[in-house]
């Protein structure tokens, strides 16, 4: 081995070498996410390729079954464009949203409320719980006649499935995660002065938030998961209304558009709500590092 | 020690758990206003729920603990802790733990802001104010945390087994730091520790505990001078002589 001088010192080159490991890493993360976006974008183009190979050969070729039960994409888009202009869909889409965000708001604010009131006391869970778990395992449809007997054909029965429907796992993760909170993390801040009010405030609430929102973005899954069936019982608007009143006509591509398009809301608020759930769980998803 | 000037008196403090398993048996103890204290032993032979009960967590079977003349019934923020564990508040940044305290007690926004970076400043962690913990290595989470308890300002600092987590070099520069940040802010240190060398290093006294029951077998007033040298032969010749103490309790315990 040689003595070099100070500026050769390999030592030294090798902190100048950081930066070109870090340019590389870019560059690397960078091809990751094309490969990745490309081939999300492949699969949804393959998607809609079979749909148009089943569709046409059928049609043309095997003859396999009757070509109105499987139109082509291009018909439920038609179809969607007729119902878009004629101002139809619109106003279904509005009448099962506007259920939805009514009977998740009640969802919410009871599934929270009594989550909390239950995680945070041990009596007032042996009190509650056993009729709640008795409750749980019934399917919210087994209650669908009785709701539309007791509310009648209107919007509060449709309310009211859907808020028994989102109740359970919202109030199952909210209990969860009040109930299971740090006990170090709650005599720290005890030893830092806090009061009771001040600790459920400052540490239980945000230490449960995660569950929280989990309980949130699962509760409003089940409010698109059974709207459909509460309009198809008893009503004249909604998305599942246009499905059932397409299904009387035998407008398949009525009725195809009418499960795409809840699919498209589905999609877009479980990104809104994955987004705004980054945004207040910020030191979570830090936790994961970098990209 | 004269009772009378004790900042911490435990005055025949007994627990046992389940009415039945004897934890800690009649203890006594008294300790000085501005010493650090460390409570030494072997694990299980209930230090640490010394340490709780001190803190409030806890509450003894029989006997009882009083700081500054009022006995001990919950935890308060005169009596600040630091656990082993950290306990960080992982939704609030480096800053946002410390101001905890002021917070707490209603401090204006900007003084909330200033003390705690004061306090941060004052275990080198200024730059990292706006860090969460998920972001922070061991050393500096527990830097944050001694940081957290201090801005509280307590008279009483308790400290559960604070560096046993962290790696040897780690662990040394944050015992080194404690005699720095001693001599910043005058409190009574109560510290856990199962480690020889670091009681000896930190320590003006060390009680020596022992096990099944826990009782105190020995309290040893360390009389070398700050900043102690590790190698120093009477550093050394303590060392072996408590090591000796501590090891006849672990052999009480057997394997487990």
């Amino acid at each position: 081995m040689t003595v070099s001088p100070a500026g050769e010192n390999p030592v030294a080159n090798l902190s100048a070498d950081q930066p070109l490991d870090a340019i590389d890493r870019g560059t690397l993360r960078r091809r990751e996410r094309l490969i990745g976006i490309a081939l999300r974008t492949l699969s949804i183009a393959g998607f809609f390729a079979l749909w148009y190979a089943a569709s046409l050969l059928n049609q043309h070729v095997w003859k396999l079954f009757n070509p109105v039960l499987l139109p082509p994409p291009h018909k439920v888009l038609e179809a969607g464009i007729e119902l878009t202009l004629s101002g139809e869909l619109l106003r279904d889409i509005a009448a099962s949203l506007y259920r939805v965000g009514l009977g998740f708001l009640v969802a919410a604010m009871l599934g929270v409320g009594l989550g909390t009131l239950i995680g945070r006391s041990r009596r007032l869970e042996q009190l509650l719980e056993p009729p709640l778990e008795l409750l749980r395992p019934i399917p919210p449809l087994a209650f669908l006649p009785v709701l539309v007997l007791w509310f009648g054909i209107g919007e509060m029965s449709k309310v009211m499935f859907i808020a028994y429907a989102a109740f359970f796992p919202i109030f199952t993760t909210t209990c969860e995660g009040i109930k299971f909170v740090d006990i170090l993390l709650i005599r720290a801040a005890q030893t830092l002065g806090a009061s009771e009010r001040e600790i459920f405030r400052y540490v239980v609430l945000p230490a449960a938030s995660p569950s929280i929102i989990t309980g949130l973005r699962v509760g409003f899954a089940q409010c698109l998961f059974v709207i459909v069936a509460a309009e198809f019982i008893a009503a004249d608007s909604g998305l599942g209304y246009l499905i059932n009143d397409a299904r009387s006509f035998f407008l398949m591509s009525h009725m195809l558009l009418g499960a795409a398009v809840i699919g498209i809301i589905g999609f877009v608020f479980n990104a809104v709500l994955r987004r705004l759930e980054a945004r207040i769980l910020r030191w979570r998803v830090d936790a994961r590092g970098p990209g | 020690m004269n009772a009378k000037t004790a900042k911490i008196r435990i005055e025949g403090v007994t627990k046992a758990f389940d009415g039945a398993t004897l934890v800690l048996d009649r203890i006594n103890l008294n300790i000085v206003a501005d010493t650090l204290t460390c409570l030494l032993g072997p694990s299980g032979c209930g230090k640490s729920t010394l340490l709780s009960m001190v803190a409030g967590f806890v509450q003894p079977s029989r006997g009882r603990v009083v700081v500054d003349g009022f006995e001990v019934t919950k935890p308060s923020a005169d009596r600040g802790i630091v656990f082993q564990d950290y306990a960080l508040f992982p939704w609030r940044t480096a800053l946002e733990n410390v101001a905890f305290g002021p917070m707490i007690r209603c401090v204006p926004k900007r003084e909330q802001k200033a003390a705690a970076m004061h306090y941060l400043a004052m275990v080198g962690l200024e730059a990292h104010a706006d860090k969460f913990p998920s972001q922070l290595s061991g050393g500096m989470k527990q830097r944050v945390a001694i940081a957290r308890a201090l801005a509280n300002r307590p008279s009483v600092l308790l400290m559960d087994e604070p560096f046993g987590a962290l790696d040897a070099q780690t662990r040394e520069q944050l015992q080194e730091e404690m005699l720095r940040i001693r001599q910043l802010e005058r409190n009574t240190i109560l510290f856990v520790t199962h480690s020889i060398a670091e009681s000896l290093f930190l320590a003006d006294h060390i009680v020596v505990m022992a096990t099944r029951p826990g009782t105190v077998k020995q309290v040893f007033a360390v009389d070398l001078p700050y900043p102690r040298d590790r190698m120093s032969p009477r550093f050394l010749e303590l060392e072996r002589q408590i090591k000796q103490l501590v090891r006849e309790e672990v052999l009480k315990l057997g394997i487990h």
